[in-house]
C-alpha cells in the first residue's frame, strides 16, 4: 500500500543543513496498523509530512496505493491528498465552523453537492460517535471529541490511508485508550491503512500489528509489535519496551528488595501464550523450591502478551540452577538481576 | 444672534452634513474593508514561509503600505486631488473625499488585517492542504473565516480613524459635519454649531463602534 524507498529530507539553514530524515526503507501493507515510534526530534514527524507531501521529500521514492508521490503536482496532488488523510495532535479544526461544518469541509472541497453532503456528515458523526454534538463549536467539546471530529473529517471522503500525527498525544489516559479503540475499529470496518507516529510505546503495543523505531532521522528497527518487544536489538527500544513492562517505581521496589532479599532475584520475561500458563506453580513442583513473587506485570499488545515477573528464588544453589534450566526449558527468559 | 440655548443652530443643514459625513464613512469604510484585506493578503501570503513566499512583492507591498500610513491625512488629500479629479472629474463635494479616505485608510487597515491573518493557527493551515484544499480554498474558506473576529474589529477601529478624516476632508469642499463646525462655528463664532456638531459626531462614533462590538463577539467562537 505504502512503499518508501530511500528517502531522505534535509531542512537547510543559513547556519547548516540538517538531516530530519535520512535514507528510510518501509514497506506498509494494506489493511494495516503501522506504527512509528521515537522521542521528540527523531524526524518522525517530518517522516508523516512526507507521505502526503506537506513537506517535500529532498530524494528518494514515494508510492502510495497507486499514486507515485514525487511527481504529482497541484491538482494531481490535491487529489491524492484527498485519500490520504490525516489528523493532528492539535486536532487542528476550524474553530468558526460548527462539527458539522467542520467534517462538511472534505467533501465541499471534493465538490459533493450539499444534499450529499449532508447525508455523508450524519453517516460520519453517528460513526465516531458524536450523536448530538454536531452544531456543537470546537471550543464547546472536549479533548476526545475534538479528535473525533478530526478523525470524522479525515474519513470523510473515504480515503485509503489515515496518517496519524500523534493523534493522543495531548489526551488523557483514559481518552487516549477510547481514541485508539475507535481507530482500531474504524481499521477492521473500513480496512483502512493506517500509519501512527507517538513517543508512546502503550500506543505502539495497543494497536499496531508492526512498528518502526526512529532515532537521529532513520530507521534503526522495525519488525512485528511482538518480535520487538521479544528482541529489541538496539538500546533505544529497549527503552521504549521498558516504558509498559517497568516502571521507575518498580524498579526502586526492586532495587529495596534485592538488599533484603535472601534468595536470588531473577527477572522473567515471559510472550504471548506463555503469560497464560502456569509455569510458576509448576516450577515449585518441579524443582522443590522457594518462589517469592517481588513484581509483576503484563502489557496486552494487538496479537497477544507481554510481561515481566520479578520473582525471589530461595533455596540451594544446586537447587536455584535447577529453576534457571527449568525456565529456559520452558521458553521463559529469565534474567538473574544483582547490584548494578 | 437670537437668545436661548441652541437657537443658533440651522437644523436643515446640520442635518446635511451629518448625512454627508455617515455617507462619506460608509462608503470609505466598504471599500477600504475590501482594498484593506486584499493588501492584508497579500503581505500576509508573500511573507516567509507562506503560501506565495516572495520576498520581492512583499517588500513592495510593504513600502507602499508605510508610505501610505505615514503620510499625514491633510497633506494626503492636498496630493491627491489631481487623481481624485482625473477619475471623478470634480473635487468637491463629499465623493470627491473618498479616494484619499480609502487610499489613506486601506494601508492602516491593510497591517491590521496582516496581524489577523498571523493569529491564525498554523496547524489549520496544514490541516486545509493535507485534505487537498487549493489556495482560493485555503484563503477564503480557512484564513478570512478563522481571522474573522480580527478583521471586523480592525475595521472598527479604522471606521472611527475615517469619521475623524471625514472632518478633515472639509477642507476640500467635502461638506460633512467638520466643514460645518469649521466655516460656521469656528470662522462665524458659532459655538453652538461646533457643540452639535461634536455631538453628533460622537453618536456615529459610539453607534461605529457598537456595531463592530457586537459583530466581533457573535463571530468569535473561540
Amino acid at each position: 500500500m505504502i512503499r518508501i524507498n530511500d528517502v531522505s529530507k534535509v531542512f537547510k539553514t543559513k547556519a547548516a543543513s540538517i538531516n530530519a530524515v535520512q535514507n528510510v526503507e518501509l514497506n506498509i501493507e494494506q489493511g494495516e496498523i503501522f506504527g512509528i515510534i521515537g522521542y521528540s526530534g527523531a524526524g518522525k514527524s517530518t517522516l508523516i509530512r512526507l507521505l502526503n507531501l506537506l513537506e517535500v521529500p529532498s530524494s528518494g521514492f514515494i508510492k502510495i496505493a497507486d499514486y507515485d508521490m514525487m511527481t504529482l503536482r497541484g491538482k494531481e496532488l490535491r487529489k491524492a491528498r484527498q485519500e490520504i488523510s490525516m489528523i493532528f495532535q492539535h486536532f487542528n479544526l476550524l474553530w468558526s465552523r460548527t462539527v458539522r461544518q467542520n467534517i462538511a469541509y472534505p467533501l465541499e472541497i471534493a465538490g459533493v453537492s450539499s444534499a450529499k453532503r449532508k447525508e455523508r456528515v450524519d453517516e460520519l458523526i453517528k460513526l465516531v460517535g458524536l450523536e448530538g454534538r454536531g452544531d456543537a463549536y470546537p471550543s464547546q467539546l472536549s479533548g476526545g471529541q475534538k479528535q473525533r471530529v478530526g478523525i470524522a473529517r479525515a474519513l470523510a471522503n473515504n480515503p485509503k490511508v489515515l496518517l496519524c500525527d500523534e493523534a493522543t498525544s495531548a489526551l488523557d489516559p483514559k481518552t487516549t485508550s477510547q481514541i485508539l479503540d475507535l481507530l482500531y475499529d474504524i481499521n477492521q470496518k473500513l480496512g483502512l491503512t493506517i500509519v501512527l507516529i507517538t513517543h508512546e510505546m502503550h500506543v505502539i503495543h495497543k494497536i499496531c500489528g508492526r512498528v518502526a523505531v526512529m532515532e537521529d532521522g532513520k530507521v534503526v528497527e522495525q519488525g512485528a509489535v511482538l518480535d520487538v518487544f521479544r528482541n529489541p536489538s538496539e538500546e533505544i527500544t529497549r527503552a521504549f519496551v521498558k516504558q509498559i513492562t517497568e516502571n521507575d517505581e518498580s524498579l526502586e521496589v526492586i532495587e529495596d528488595q534485592l538488599d533484603d532479599a535472601n534468595g536470588t532475584v531473577v527477572k522473567l520475561t515471559f510472550v504471548g501464550e506463555r503469560t497464560e500458563k502456569p509455569f510458576v506453580s509448576e516450577l515449585i513442583r518441579n524443582v522443590d523450591i522457594d518462589v517469592n513473587i517481588l513484581q509483576g506485570n503484563i502489557a496486552r499488545t494487538k496479537d497477544g502478551s507481554y510481561g515481566t515477573l520479578f520473582i525471589s528464588l530461595e533455596g540451594s544453589e544446586d537447587k536455584v540452577k535447577a529453576a534457571l534450566a527449568f525456565l529456559e526449558n520452558h521458553e521463559v527468559q529469565a534474567e538473574v538481576i544483582t547490584h548494578g | 444672534m437670537d437668545e436661548g440655548f441652541l437657537s443658533n443652530v440651522n437644523w436643515d443643514n446640520m442635518l446635511e452634513a451629518t448625512w454627508e459625513t455617515v455617507y462619506m464613512s460608509s462608503i470609505a469604510i466598504v471599500f477600504t474593508f475590501i482594498l484593506g484585506i486584499a493588501l492584508g493578503l497579500l503581505l500576509f501570503l508573500t511573507s516567509r514561509n507562506q503560501l506565495w513566499s516572495n520576498p520581492v512583492i512583499n517588500w513592495f507591498t510593504a513600502a507602499f503600505v508605510n508610505i501610505f500610513r505615514s503620510i499625514p491625512f491633510i497633506i494626503l488629500i492636498i496630493l491627491l486631488i489631481p487623481f481624485t479629479v482625473a477619475i471623478l472629474n470634480t473635487m468637491l463635494g463629499p465623493q470627491a473625499a473618498l479616494p484619499a479616505l480609502i487610499i489613506g485608510a486601506a494601508p492602516f487597515y491593510a497591517r491590521l488585517v496582516e496581524i489577523g491573518l498571523r493569529e491564525v493557527d498554523k496547524g489549520v493551515i496544514e490541516a486545509a492542504r493535507s485534505m487537498g484544499s487549493n489556495q482560493f480554498q485555503i484563503i477564503f474558506k480557512v484564513l478570512l473565516p478563522e481571522s474573522m473576529p480580527a478583521l471586523i474589529s480592525g475595521i472598527t477601529v479604522t471606521s472611527i480613524a475615517l469619521v475623524g478624516y471625514t472632518a478633515m476632508a472639509g477642507v476640500i469642499g467635502a461638506g460633512g459635519l467638520g466643514d460645518l463646525a469649521y466655516r460656521d462655528g469656528f470662522q462665524r463664532n458659532n459655538a453652538e454649531v461646533t457643540l452639535v456638531a461634536t455631538v453628533i459626531t460622537l453618536v456615529i462614533v459610539f453607534i461605529f463602534q457598537g456595531i463592530g462590538d457586537v459583530l466581533t463577539r457573535k463571530l468569535d467562537k473561540r
